[in-house]
């Protein structure tokens, strides 16, 4: 089924986390201007810790709490984009997609596009379910008691129907809270294709589609050079990802001509696994994927095509995450380096913990890192440091990080790093502290039926 | 029999969702594949994650594409809004897997 009479689309991929480099956007847009075809871009930039910042930051004030990059990121396309009928999709709204779709309206004022049509998807905000105490904790989560801290919100994880519904009504820019991140990339095929919402073998497609692209530079270079072993032309340019998905289901991962990267068989499955459990069954709102049947096949350069995915019916629930405050982070840091510097490290932090203790401070947990012994790899107890027995490292940064009851309770424990420019071990130099507040969450499923979800489409000069 | 890295043969990628850990790990030969299904058990894997509290580890293979998949349990230490550590959404992990040795024939 084609209404649109066009056999192919391209999805091009704007950024994959909100902090992703904002200058990717544009080659992307100039190559789908480029190939003539229609065409969609989406934009993933709310991680499972974003939203929660976010939330944070509407509380403080009522007219933030969306992507702060927003603007940045739309400045350079959003004219092109309009110009030639490409619909730019985004989870950007975060924990305020109202204040999202006023911005985008001011944007489009100022560049002369008053009847720019803004789609605002609501719906995703599930704080008084999960507040009325009765959704059942995701599995992932069972036993996760949050009784001390404080709910700040709970969104759900919405699907590609209202997002696709927004197109449908002639959205050119798409702002959404929270949806799953292939979701952003099923929309438009299933509005340019007419894809039933239970055509799990066509949503299979999308959702192949969205997961390999929702990551941005992942799928075409980005966290996989590894100079001398998985090298990349030009990892200062990496060229955003583009998905070509035809009405048979076909599915190509490409790049825009000119940028760095590469799209090759190792990349697309470094991407393919991401974050994926049980490869039979990726669970999208959409769509259950199974990729056990993938194949790939390298078409030329930079083109690699993807076969084989299966869809099963969507789970009857959605995912929802909920984000508590209460407890704070505190951290400091101090270098030590040169002759004999492991042993000068370890008394270090064995000093610190026994600082904790003597000043009897509302810390919950404490951890200390040896910098330069694997830190990254150690536990809260630090087993690998404690029974390091290799080399002596020529430097050490030693890192105490404690979770706190209160604010004053973190600085103070962060504090007790930077004493140690005087009482501390011979050599101790470079103290950095910083006290943040700590956000804790915790995935709820919700039925259906309990997320009603609701489509605005107006005008750039209605909204502004 | 040369004892070898895993990075010297293969290429891994980590990722999250809370306190579980996935481990992508493709051989860039295809050859390779059967050598790290006999050698890279789900046993070996959860050992590199035990000092941290990992409980359980799954191995799921895709023969199709040469790859395979370790979820890891518990391996974050609360994950990327709870964990004290640097690195809570285990993104470094990818390369505790590399170092582990494979005997190569």
């Amino acid at each position: 089924m084609n209404p649109h009479g066009m056999s192919l689309f391209r999805i091009g991929n704007g950024a994959g986390f909100s902090g992703d480099r904002l200058d990717a956007p544009i080659p992307v847009l100039r190559a789908l201007i480029a190939a003539g075809g229609p065409a969609a871009m989406f934009f993933e930039t709310l991680a499972e810790r974003t939203i929660a910042l976010a939330q944070l930051e509407r509380r403080r004030d009522a007219e933030a709490g969306y992507e702060p990059m927003l603007e940045r990121l739309l400045a350079p396309i959003l004219r092109d984009a309009a110009a030639h009928r490409i619909p730019l999709l985004g989870n950007w709204g975060a924990a305020n997609p109202p204040a999202a779709a006023r911005a985008v309206a001011r944007l489009a004022m100022a560049q002369g596009l008053p009847g720019l049509r803004i789609g605002l998807v609501e719906g995703d905000d599930v704080t008084a379910l999960v507040a009325a105490g009765n959704l059942a904790p995701h599995e992932a989560d069972v036993g996760l008691e949050m009784g001390q801290w404080n709910l700040v919100a709970a969104n759900a994880y919405l699907g590609a129907e209202p997002l696709a519904e927004a197109l449908a009504r002639g959205a050119d820019v798409v702002v959404a809270g929270r949806t799953s991140d292939p979701a952003l990339a099923i929309a438009p095929l299933m509005h340019h294709f007419g894809w039933a919402a239970d055509d799990w073998a066509a949503l299979a497609v999308g959702a192949t589609a969205g997961h390999l692209l929702e990551c941005g530079s992942q799928v075409t270079g980005g966290v996989f050079w590894d100079p001398g072993f998985k090298d990349i032309p030009d990892p200062a340019n990496i060229g955003f990802p583009i998905a070509e998905v035809t009405a048979e289901g076909g599915l190509v991962i490409t790049k825009p001509a000119g940028t760095g990267g590469l799209v090759d068989l190792r990349t697309v499955k470094e991407q393919l696994l991401y974050e994926l459990h049980d490869p039979a069954a990726y669970l999208t709102p959409d769509v259950v994927l199974d990729i056990t049947g993938v194949t790939l096949a390298q078409q030329g350069p930079d083109r690699v095509a993807v076969a084989g995915m299966r869809g099963h019916p969507r789970p009857a629930t959605l995912k929802a995450t909920a984000c508590f405050e209460g407890s704070w982070l505190g951290e400091g840091e101090v270098s030590l380096a040169g002759p004999n510097a492991l042993a000068r490290a370890r008394a270090t932090a064995d000093v610190l913990l026994e600082r904790l203790r003597i000043r009897g401070l509302g810390v919950l947990r404490a951890r200390v890192d040896l910098i330069g012994l694997g830190a990254v790899h150690d536990s809260d107890q630090g087993a690998l440091w404690r029974g390091h027995a290799g080399a002596e490292p020529e430097e050490i940064r030693v890192r105490l990080a404690v979770e706190a009851t209160s604010r004053d309770d973190a600085d103070q424990a962060s504090r007790e790093v930077l004493a140690l420019l005087c009482c501390g071990a011979a050599g101790t130099g470079g103290a950095r502290l910083r006290v943040s507040p700590r956000i804790l969450t915790r995935s709820h499923l919700v039925p259906r039926e309990a997320v009603p979800t609701r489509v605005t489409v107006l005008p750039a000069r209605e909204i502004a | 029999m040369p004892m070898v890295p895993l990075h010297r043969i293969a290429h891994s990628r980590a990722g999250d969702k809370g306190n579980r850990l996935n481990l992508s790990l493709m051989p860039y030969d295809p050859a390779h594949y059967p050598l790290i299904a006999a050698q890279v058990t789900e046993a070996r894997v959860l050992e590199l994650f035990r000092h941290r509290g990992a409980t359980a580890c799954t191995r799921y293979e895709l023969p199709l594409i040469h790859a395979f998949n370790f979820v890891v349990e518990n391996a974050l230490e609360g994950g990327v809004n709870g964990a004290l550590n640097l690195d809570g959404h285990g993104k470094t992990q990818s390369f505790r897997l590399l170092a582990l040795t494979v005997e190569l024939p």
